[in-house]
């Protein structure tokens, strides 16, 4: 590559270099906030965010070019992924602006290193060369690990920090271990150069097979698949809430988008050999996700493992990667833009629940729908997408990603994958059970027993100081709204998601024209 | 356009009525109301505009949804087998939204989810296209949970207690259960003609494939797929025991609806997607359906005569009847195919009617026990009369609906399996059993002193049942304009002859 190629595209890295000042400025800033006017920093973030977004399309809109001598490319895979999270991290923010005002300290810190975690999410779906992309995948790691350890002082908190970092840590080197077995071997690191070695190998060492499973162990770490999905339930709980939706959502979106771009730019001529692999790892993961979520009492654990089993619905789609068809990798796009906007309208119905209540039991939800129809409406159409019902997202990425499996042959693994969503509605529906037809539980008795004795005015629009403190605040029903929206955009009309999605695979699968 | 409004008419209906205040309950029902007699009036006019003699799809409209390679168009289009479900869809949600005047509990949500329960049946019945066919089927069985499970009611039976959640968590996972085989066999029929170099869920595009070229025993695969996931929503016999729990559960109006439409859209499901697509594996498989349907009518049959909970008698002769549907579509022949289908669209009034019929008595009473219930006609002699008329259509009384269908499908049957038709007339004695029994029992006995002074139905409820009555009478006596239109949809089934 000449020299020259370093530097004269640099204005193409813009948006990343900007949000790495914007992290750093809501850093500094902190520094200068007195006590009570640090939600400034979340619209400081917020506004930066969307400016970055406004900026990310008016500049790489149709780009298509190499960085660094191939280790970056922005192309228009890397531009769907950057607007998709920088869209995440405002939703993520401004959802998090009354929980952090609750429950957490130091919110500067906490809104910085949302920034950082955006700003790593963007690389991971950008980067074309393999050590690029773990560091990418690193500063995003390092980023979750402060922020589900954010609440100080619970205990819960600073337990699922010490097991995401213990966790994380252990994956980082399992994946280190593959990808230098992968170089010893092949002497290459760039996708681009795995993939023709691999076309070219045709009985390759054994140590390039051992290489690619510690890659594929460690991103499955990653991600949470079964058998390397200890971890989640336990960080999920014990991580501050919006924290909790952040990784359910964002930490799954960005491993996604390297994996697709991993398997789809280096790996793909090897299909035959991982396909067969990563189709039962995605058979078990679904299915072990989907039933164990079926015991659980904790929304936040069942909802950890049902982004197990949405795990396992990914990956059916990476299992399904063709040369020739973009059906699998648009609908593992359109499945991950399907899932955020239904797991934060859940997510964000339960921040608002626990703001008014903080309580997180499955059973503390009763009578929900009494107390705040909207509320329950919202979660409940979140769940019944989660579980595929039409009219929501759920369904509409679900069959498209199904269709691509069954298109490439896995007809029984899609057909696990639709059994999957059956178990699935089994359990978003105990729950539903409880917001709309259990009744509500003598709240004020539990929690205050001296006024238990005050006769409180039925439920419906409660009491006047009722009103007041239990109700949720208008910024995250407007957050609420926006989700239960998009829930329903992505499930009636994705046709102007799915021409993007289709530029966007082919940038990175340049043979399946669509 | 006018399809396209069909489901536009109760679902943007059911999002106006989601802005309405919660307690404006009165409002919200003038409006469902309204509502729905606007899609009875277009249904009607559908129905009589369809041009029989011209036969095919018509009322055609397509928009692409998704383009290559899914291929997916929102294509809508209204043949002979789709009319009279329209057409019945209509008069049952009308019904189904007058008898629901005394719902008191959370109106609003109430009516919401009907509205969209309709929207999902309408759907189903107007789209030419596999995707949006299971879009809108899978749409239908979304309100059902909260349907049952908020405005239900639990049975007891002394030793143990059938409750409302019971109910509607069985009905559902039954029904998704049976969705997950039609999935994935929409999803095989996807593969395979993609591999014959049409993608596409195009239903009339799929036609033209030849399935069992790609893959020899195609059809005969995935044959019993749609056969018995859309037959898990008809009732079909293992699989219907979720159909008198849940319809026992279900509020009034939404027995109505279930029993009387959305049972229908399973056997619609096997003919529009299993018969049309798949004939070599129909034709393989109907000895086996018929089978089934034989059990169903005879054990449907046997299991209401034995049933103490009047809602229960009702349900089972629901499972009972749809067995003449599957009997009627197992024969292949036109007689056998046409009366099955005018067999759901009579069912579909019938039931609806017996279901209002037993939510006005046991909105009076609070009891559906039938050692109880005594001589109720003394006090309540419309609802009697009706519940008299609804019993003989049930046993196949000439001069009523249902002895034109039933009559149809015996022909049919004996036509192709003379020994089980014996059988199908059997069932329908034991119906003319259990039906006069009840009549005799419940309604014309001596009056227990208990129901001395029990009210009759409302105006509205009286109303409600009055059109689903005189719906099974003009079928009876004048079925003509329905067999004209539904003979020119069965001659377009591939395999009927």
């Amino acid at each position: 590559m000449p020299e020259t190629n370093l530097t004269s595209n640099l204005h193409l890295l813009l948006p990343e270099f900007l949000l790495a000042t914007l992290a750093f400025a809501v850093f500094a800033i902190d520094l200068l906030l007195p006590a009570n006017r640090k939600k400034l920093l979340a619209w400081v973030s917020v506004a930066g965010l969307i400016g970055l977004l406004a900026l990310a399309l008016a500049l790489l809109w149709g780009e298509n070019e190499e960085m660094y001598g191939g280790l970056i490319k922005v192309d228009s895979y890397a531009l769907f992924f950057k607007s998709f999270f920088i869209l995440l991290g405002i939703f993520i923010i401004l959802s998090s602006v009354d929980y952090v005002g609750k429950h957490l300290s130091h919110p500067g810190e906490y809104y910085g290193l949302i920034l950082f975690s955006v700003l790593a999410m963007n690389v991971m779906a950008a980067s074309r060369e393999i050590l690029t992309a773990y560091v990418a995948l690193e500063l995003m790691s390092f980023s979750f690990y402060i922020m589900v350890s954010y609440a100080r002082y619970n205990p819960r908190s600073n337990e699922a920090g010490i097991k995401y970092v213990l966790i994380g840590a252990f994956s980082s080197a399992i994946l280190l271990f593959g990808i230098s077995m992968l170089y010893s071997t092949i002497g290459v690191t760039h996708f681009a150069d795995i993939s023709a070695t691999l076309a070219n190998a045709g009985d390759a060492s054994p140590a390039l097979w051992v290489g690619l499973a510690l890659i594929l162990v460690g991103l499955g770490f990653k991600v949470a698949a079964v058998p390397f999905h200890m971890w989640a339930p336990d960080v999920y709980q014990g991580a501050p809430l919006p924290v909790t939706a952040y990784l359910a959502v964002g930490s799954k979106a960005a491993a996604f988008a390297l994996m697709l771009r991993l398997f789809a730019e280096a790996f793909m001529p090897s299909i035959d050999d991982w396909q067969i692999i990563v189709a039962i790892i995605a058979a078990i993961t679904m299915t072990v996700g989907n039933l164990v979520a079926i015991a659980q009492h904790n929304i936040k654990r069942l909802l950890a493992y049902s982004s197990i089993g949405q795990v396992g619905f990914l990956l059916v789609g990476i299992a399904a990667l063709s040369e020739t068809s973009p059906l699998a990798s648009n609908g593992v796009m359109l499945h991950i833009v399907g899932y955020s906007f239904t797991n934060l309208a859940v997510f964000v119905g339960i921040i608002a629940f626990f703001n008014m209540t903080g309580k997180e039991e499955i059973a503390d939800f009763s009578g929900l729908a009494d107390r705040h129809p909207f509320l329950a409406a919202a979660m409940a159409i979140g769940m019944f997408s989660l579980a595929g019902l039409p009219f929501f997202a759920g369904f509409t990425t679900k069959f498209y990603l199904f269709t691509a499996a069954a298109n490439e042959g896995l007809l029984w693994l899609a057909g696990l994958a639709i059994v999957n969503s059956l178990i699935s509605l089994y359990y978003y529906q105990v729950e539903i059970r409880h917001m709309y037809i259990q009744p509500a539980p003598d709240m004020e008795g539990k929690l205050e027993p001296a006024s238990a004795h005050n006769p409180h005015p039925p439920p419906v629009g409660g009491g006047a100081e009722d009103a007041s403190r239990h109700s949720p605040t208008p910024l995250i029903i407007g957050v609420l709204i926006l989700m239960v929206l998009g829930t329903f955009f992505v499930g009636v009309y994705p046709f102007p998601i799915v021409e993007a999605l289709d530029a966007a695979t082919s940038a990175i699968l340049p043979g399946a024209g669509s | 356009m006018e399809l396209f409004l069909t489901i536009l008419f109760p679902f943007v209906g059911g999002v106006l009525l989601a802005f309405f205040p919660p307690n404006r309950g009165r409002e919200i029902k003038l409006f469902s109301a309204f509502v729905a007699f606007s899609t009875l009036v277009l249904s009607i006019v559908i129905f009589a505009l369809y041009d029989y003699r011209e036969g095919g799809y018509q009322f055609t409209e397509s928009f692409t949804w998704l383009e290559h390679p899914l291929n997916i168009s929102f294509s809508l289009g209204l043949d002979g087998i789709s009319a009279p479900m329209v057409l019945l869809t209509g008069i049952v949600m009308f019904a189904a939204i007058l008898v629901s005047w005394n719902i008191e509990h959370r109106p609003k949500d109430f009516f919401v989810l009907l509205m969209m329960l309709v929207a999902g049946v309408y759907g189903t019945f107007v789209t030419r296209d596999l995707f949006f066919l299971f879009f809108f089927y899978e749409l239908a069985v979304l309100p059902m949970y909260l349907l049952i499970g908020v405005w239900g009611s639990s049975s007891d039976f002394g030793t143990f207690i059938r409750t409302k959640e019971y109910g509607a968590m069985k009905l559902v996972l039954y029904l998704v259960a049976g969705s997950v085989l039609v999935w994935v066999s929409i999803l095989a029929v996807y593969w395979a003609a993609s591999q014959a170099g049409t993608p596409t869920f195009s239903l009339e595009e799929l036609q033209s494939v030849e399935f069992n070229d790609g893959f020899k025993h195609f059809e005969n695969l995935f044959f019993p797929f749609f056969m018995v996931g859309f037959g898990v929503l008809a009732g079909l016999w293992p699989f219907h025991t979720w159909s008198p729990d849940g319809h026992v559960a279900a509020p009034t109006a939404v027995s109505m609806l279930h029993a009387g439409v959305l049972m229908k859209l399973g056997a619609y499901g096997i003919i529009r997607v299993g018969m049309i697509l798949l004939p070599d594996g129909a034709d393989t498989w109907m000895p086996v359906l018929i089978g089934l349907g034989t059990v169903n009518v005879l054990y449907g049959a046997i299991a209401a005569m034995s049933q103490q909970d009047l809602k229960y008698v009702v349900g089972y002769s629901s499972v009972s009847h749809m067995g003449y549907v599957f009997m009627g579509i197992a024969t292949l022949h036109p007689l056998g195919v046409g009366g099955a289908v005018l067999q759901m669209f009579s069912h579909g009034i019938m039931t609806a009617l017996f279901f209002a019929l037993v939510g006005v008595i046991y909105d009076r009473t609070h009891v559906r026990d039938i050692r109880v219930l005594e001589g109720l006609s003394k006090r309540m002699g419309f609802t009697a009369a009706f519940f008299a008329v609804a019993g003989l259509a049930s046993l196949g009384l000439p001069g009523l609906s249902g002895f034109i269908a039933e009559f149809l499908v015996f022909v049919g049957v004996f036509e192709e399996y003379l020994p089980l038709a014996v059988l199908a007339v059997i069932g329908a004695a034991i119906t003319a059993v259990y039906i006069l029994r009840l009549l005799a029992k419940v309604f014309f006995g001596p009056i227990s002193p208990r129901w001395e002074h029990l009210g009759e139905a409302s105006k509205i409820e009286m109303g409600a049942i009055a059109l689903l009555g005189f719906v099974l009478l003009f079928v009876g006596v004048w079925p003509l304009p329905f067999m004209d239109v539904i003979n020119a949809g069965v001659s377009t089934i591939p395999g009927v002859s």
